[in-house]
């Protein structure tokens, strides 16, 4: 069942690299985002658009369309860009991020912008959200995915966990939480800032299935967004290991890139190592 | 005074329009038996959803359902709902527009019983005070009834509240239920007095009060506090020149705070309040004897209407 090909990898590669430019770009232009959190989940954003998730840029209202939740809204940038890079609304837009009268928010709005399915900011909400998906296809009509993409200051709140025991109550095979677990938050190491291991025994714990995957291997995260789509008896979560600020040397795993700005040094330094990266 | 409490004519409301509107779903949190979504339960199991203690995901749960294209009324006490998934309310359903039913039983002092840690006195202010959201509060069994099918049919958020009490009857089989329109009970340009939820029927009896000491007291039926029917209110401050407020609910933020804050921009008049005066309640041997202890009773409304005549230019 996993066969991908080298270029596939190749080509979402590229789509991940065009991410983390634009956000840079996004970021150093507005002056305010989220850098570090953005960078972490390219790799995944950049294997769902581009190959897994069941979609139509130009029927965003198609009602089978996988649906892909944000729930670490923070990621706003990286969604835009890959949602533009899709086709679902010009790339010029990305430009206006957090003008007045644009519709590109600070965090998701759904109204606002097509593709976007769920506004998200506050973090949590997510899978609850996605629970809710499943129940609703189940009483009839068109069949999807859910996908809910969480971060490790998701998973620190009371909400998320309380999601996480309804999906195991309705066994919602239909959801496939990702987590992007960069262990860094906007005060430091997740792991200090307050712990969330052991992961793999919480999450299976909740009725999960987990797949531990590297977060930044492509291939990796073909195969495990495959793997979720076999398994029918209870929710998917794909615990993805990654690296907050993933491509700038000076911003990985560290808090300070949460949501800081570059200076035009270190705009351009970021924006060489970028293009250079995966070498 | 009807023989059935409010909670269960919404909850045989909701079943009974479940048989009509398939894309209704119904989520509570563990206390269906209580607001009585149970009949909808029995009636329609497989779209009934019981979400234990959770509100905050039971709340996040029904916008998926909405965002999957059903209908959902999310259930549990009002105090419950409105404060612990207020973030998801504010978040989820109202900055992201999605078409979910809030409704909030156990409104007010209703459930006399359990104190103030399960009295719902300041849901309507904070329901109020979300952008996009309607805020409902009937008056009876009749109305609490009809508002099902309207706030299935209105696109877009709603909370309700309903008591867990008996309520007194004020309306007939003629009620039509519109969201912003509020009814005139009973006619009278002396006074107006406002009401909403379990209060119009009190205030129906201060108007006959009233009437013995040869006050004619204008009553109306407010359900519908946002959106406010503005124009019924300013048309009474208009003719009457006076009037009085009356919810079982903290003063600061609910249907008092909405009556003048539409005189206020349209005609200022003098306004006296009914409600809780910015404090906590407390446990009380049934509802209306602890209504009637807080400043809720009709006595209260009779002063209420006679100082804000007093106050008129």
């Amino acid at each position: 069942m996993h066969d991908h090909s080298e270029s596939l990898i190749k080509e979402l590669q590229g789509v991940a690299r065009q991410i983390r430019l634009d956000v840079l770009d996004m970021v150093y232009r507005r002056q305010a985002g989220h850098p570090g959190g953005s960078f972490s989940c390219a790799e995944i954003l950049a294997a769902l658009y581009f190959h897994h998730l069941k979609i139509d840029p130009a029927r965003p209202d198609w009602p089978e369309r996988d649906r892909f939740l944000l729930s670490k809204g923070h990621a706003a940038a990286a969604l835009y860009s890959v949602l533009a890079q899709r086709g679902f609304f010009p790339l010029e837009d990305l430009e206006r991020w957090g003008h007045l009268g644009a519709h590109l928010q600070g965090h998701p709005d759904r109204v606002k912008t097509p593709g976007v399915e769920m506004s998200s900011g506050f973090l949590g909400h997510g899978l609850s959200i996605a629970v809710g998906l499943a129940l609703a296809q189940r009483l009839g009509g068109p069949r999807y995915h859910i996908y809910a993409l969480m971060s490790d200051g998701d998973m620190q709140s009371g909400v998320a966990w309380e999601g996480a025991m309804a999906a195991a109550k309705f066994r919602t095979s239909e959801v496939t939480v990702i987590m992007d677990y960069n262990d860094v938050q906007l005060d430091g190491a997740a792991h200090d800032i307050m712990p969330l291991e052991p992961l793999i025994d919480k999450w299976r714990a909740f009725g999960f299935a987990v797949i531990p995957i590297n977060g930044h291997n492509v291939r990796q995260i073909l195969e495990a967004l495959d793997e979720a789509l076999e398994i029918h008896s209870m929710p998917t979560v794909i615990l993805a290991r990654t690296t907050k600020g993933k491509g700038v040397s000076f911003m990985e795993n560290s808090a300070k890139w949460h949501g800081a700005v570059p200076s035009a040094a270190e705009y351009e330094q970021a924006k060489a190592e970028l293009k250079g990266y995966p070498a | 005074m009807s023989e059935i409490p409010q909670r269960q004519a919404y909850g045989v409301a909701l079943a009974e329009y479940g048989d009509l509107n398939d894309a209704v779903v119904v989520l509570d949190a563990d206390v269906s038996s209580s607001t009585l979504t149970k009949f909808f339960a029995d009636r329609h199991p497989a779209r009934f959803f019981n979400m234990g203690v959770t509100e905050a995901s039971m709340v996040n749960v029904g916008v998926g359902l909405a965002l999957g294209g059903k209908i959902p009324f999310v259930n549990t006490f009002a105090a419950l709902l409105t404060l612990r998934a207020c973030e998801q309310i504010r978040t989820c359903v109202a900055y992201a527009h999605t078409n979910v039913k809030l409704v909030g039983g156990y409104a007010g002092l209703s459930d006399y019983k359990d104190g103030p840690t399960h009295f719902a006195t300041n849901d309507i202010a904070l329901m109020r005070a979300m952008p996009n959201m309607v805020v409902l509060a009937p008056a009876d069994n009749r109305e609490a009834a009809r508002m099902v099918q309207v706030i299935a049919e209105y696109p877009g958020p709603v909370y309700m509240r309903i008591s867990r009490a008996v309520v007194p009857d004020v309306f007939d089989d003629s009620l039509t239920v519109e969201i912003g329109k509020g009814i005139t009970l009973r006619d009278g340009g002396d006074v107006t007095i406002i009401g909403c939820g379990s209060m119009v029927g009190r205030c129906l009896r201060a108007a006959d009060r009233l009437a013995q000491e040869g006050i004619d007291a204008r009553v109306l039926s407010m359900a519908s506090i946002k959106p406010l029917d503005a124009e019924l209110v300013v048309l009474a401050a208009q003719e009457t020149g006076a009037l009085v407020t009356a919810e079982d609910h903290t003063i600061l933020g609910g249907l008092g705070s909405a009556v003048v804050e539409a005189l206020a921009e349209h005609h200022p008049a003098p306004v006296e309040f009914v409600g809780l005066k910015d404090t906590f309640a407390e446990t009380g041997p049934d509802t209306e004897t602890l209504m009637d202890a807080w400043g809720l009773s009709i006595a209260d409304l009779v002063a209420a209407a006679k100082r804000a005549m007093q106050r008129k230019a």
